[in-house]
């Protein structure tokens, strides 16, 4: 698809359509959209080699689970484009960053604006955690840790098959406290997939809290490079960085982007609620208009009208 | 009694070199799983995933996704003890054409707790979208291949391995029931390893005067509840359930609520693993130990009717020993 935007504009798009959609839904996944605004926009804005969507700007309502009796199931891959051999794909591994993905679909045109209306409403695809038939999604990945095996499955097969097309996986730095994460990574290095890339926000912040509170896990880098990855750490908001970053070599291995983002970039703001980020619900009316103030500030734009809600 | 070597081994190398799209996944059981041979001879078809059930799991979805059948070789309790999630998110919910191939069902393993599967029909029959297949003899454990294969979503399977007798001359026929004897007396319905226990004790309940319409099922899920049913009605006396598995869960909990739903009021006694973990051994000692044979098969019948049947050990057929330590297996387990 061409490119409308610049990344730098869909990072900030993705950041605006966050924070309105949390001022009027009295709270969100905002601090997300701080610390992955840019790596979303880069996947989807230039990154990735995808096709035109298979699937309506405006999402359908839920059309059921996958069974043998529903035979017109179909995931929300199609708003990423067709499986078409060349094409890439993509996982958000870590699914409650949905709304910062669904933004940054429609940031890039491949979602009406409309569909964030429809965000964890009941009857909905659009749903709160991603699932599967929600837009852009392609599996379940509400259990944190299984996003890089599926991909690193994807994509030895898709290596069988002589596709030239990439698999990428979009992952968050809690997930390393899940043993399943080593075993993929592991995985993938013995069978020399390397047509498997992730890119890695790595916020240090998780539900309880700061990461080094809840667990500590080391150094990122090393025990990835150890288990066999080929690691580049960046400034997750510094889009030229994540080019260079992509373009690393990594033969016979996969490609893991650590980005090292801030959880408050763009409305520093939230730094009052450090370090409970995970999910932004607001303690008091006066909380609430207090930051819609000061957000909508810092991102340019004029505080969401709060009357109707 | 014929005695078949390995059927396993042989079975899936001749269908999966057929089948490019199927692929052999192993976590370090390989030789244990008798796809040894099969790693040796075709490497390109064969993934070793290492001790790491949970990412060879959601790994296998991904194969799948990628249009790949993975048929993943572990014994049957690393398949979804540890990896239940993996195996919920990754197979079952998404319909992946995985072939979860089970080794060592229930108590034919001397490995104790940790290796045996007393509780996988009540798990996997649960979980949306899978579908349940199990072994009784060498020729199902030769049509096992093929009739997973034929699956069209994700399929669990309890296979048999080492030394296996043939007791069946048809092959595996997926939801097709094995009419092994049509009495009029008691139903026995059995599956797996149980089926040969019954079979053993039918000579001897002929003799007694009891006349027993016996069943094999080879296809757990789906259950034909209205064959269950339909034969349940047309004995005496009522059923009796034997499984290599808990009595929670499994064929007994199955068969009650089928007629339980149907309406059907005649007795039914459930005989298996009774709320308990086994310990290692070997399978004839812990088959006596815990109520899974042909004595136990007896003693059951009798309560169902309420009339002894006078046969003891000695009336039933010999107890087929294996050894522990078998040229035919990879390891003592």
């Amino acid at each position: 698809m061409q490119n409308v935007k610049t990344t730098e504009e869909v990072a900030l798009g993705i950041r605006r359509r966050v924070f309105e959609h949390s001022m009027r839904n009295n709270g969100g996944y905002l601090s997300q959209a701080c610390s992955a605004a840019e790596q979303l926009a880069f996947l989807y804005n230039e990154a990735l080699t995808l096709g035109q969507p298979t699937l309506p700007m405006i999402p359908r309502p839920f059309g059921g689970v996958p069974s043998a009796d529903n035979p017109d199931y179909v995931t929300g891959a199609g708003y990423n484009g067709p499986f078409e051999p060349h094409f890439d794909r993509l996982f958000i591994a870590p699914a409650h960053y949905a709304l910062v993905a669904y933004a940054a679909l429609i940031e890039v045109g491949r979602m009406a604006p409309e569909g964030l209306e429809m965000f964890n409403q009941d009857g909905s695809s659009v749903e709160m955690i991603g699932a599967e038939h929600s837009p852009g999604m392609e599996v379940h990945n509400g259990t944190l840790g299984i996003g890089f095996s599926t991909g690193a499955g994807l994509a030895w097969g898709r290596k069988r098959k002589g596709e030239s097309g990439k698999v990428c996986v979009f992952m968050s730095d809690g997930e390393v406290q899940e043993g399943q994460t080593w075993e993929a990574v592991q995985a993938a290095a013995h069978h020399g997939i390397d047509n498997l890339w992730a890119i890695m926000d790595v916020n240090r912040q998780q539900c309880d809290g700061a990461m080094d509170s809840v667990m500590e896990v080391g150094d990122i880098s090393t025990k990835l490079r150890d288990f066999g990855a080929v690691v580049v750490e960046i400034d997750a908001h510094d889009i030229d960085a994540m080019r260079q970053a992509r373009a690393e070599p990594h033969e016979g291995r996969p490609l893991i982007i650590l980005a090292h983002s801030s959880p408050t970039k763009g409305m520093d703001f939230l730094m009052k609620r450090f370090p409970r980020l995970h999910y932004v619900r607001f303690k008091s009316a006066e909380e609430r208009d207090e930051m819609n103030t000061a957000i909508a500030a810092e991102l340019g734009i004029a505080p969401v009208d709060l009357g109707g809600h | 009694m014929e005695m078949v070597n390995r059927p396993y081994a042989g079975a899936f190398e001749r269908y999966a070199v057929q089948h490019p799209e199927v692929l052999c996944l192993s976590a370090d059981l390989t030789s244990s799983c008798e796809i040894d041979g099969f790693r040796d001879r075709h490497p390109d078809q064969f993934l070793s995933m290492g001790m790491a059930e949970q990412n060879m799991l959601s790994f296998a979805g991904g194969l799948g996704l990628a249009g790949f059948r993975p048929f993943i070789h572990t014994f049957g309790v690393f398949l979804y003890r540890r990896p239940y999630d993996q195996l919920m998110a990754s197979i079952a919910y998404p319909r992946r054409k995985v072939r979860l191939m089970g080794f060592l069902p229930g108590v034919t393993t001397p490995g104790g707790m940790t290796h045996q599967a007393i509780e996988d029909i009540s798990v996997l029959r649960t979980i949306p979208n899978m579908t349940v297949l199990e072994t009784g003899d060498a020729t199902e454990v030769e049509g096992i291949v093929e009739a997973a294969d034929s699956i069209d979503g994700p399929v669990y399977c309890r296979v048999l391995r080492g030394s296996v007798p043939r007791l069946f001359d048809t092959p595996f026929k997926v939801g097709e029931i094995r009419i092994l004897s049509e009495g009029d007396d008691v139903l026995v319905i059995t599956a797996g390893i149980t089926t040969e226990e019954a079979i053993r004790a039918r000579g001897a309940l002929d003799k007694a005067g009891v006349s027993v319409r016996h069943l094999h099922l080879s296809t757990l899920k789906p259950f034909d509840a209205e064959a269950i049913v339909a034969h349940a009605a047309s004995v005496k006396h009522g059923v009796v359930t034997l499984e290599n598995h808990l009595v929670a869960g499994g064929i007994g909990s199955m068969t009650a609520e089928a007629m339980a739903e149907a309406g059907l009021g005649k007795k039914l006694v459930r005989l298996g693993l009774r709320d308990t973990y086994a310990h290692g051994g070997s399978r004839p000692y812990l088959m006596n130990y815990y109520g899974l044979d042909a004595l136990a098969l007896v003693r059951g019948i009798e309560r169902l009717t309420g009339e002894e049947t006078g046969i003891d050990e000695d009336a039933l057929d010999a107890v087929r020993v294996e050894a522990v330590h078998s040229a035919v297996k990879a390891e003592a387990l």
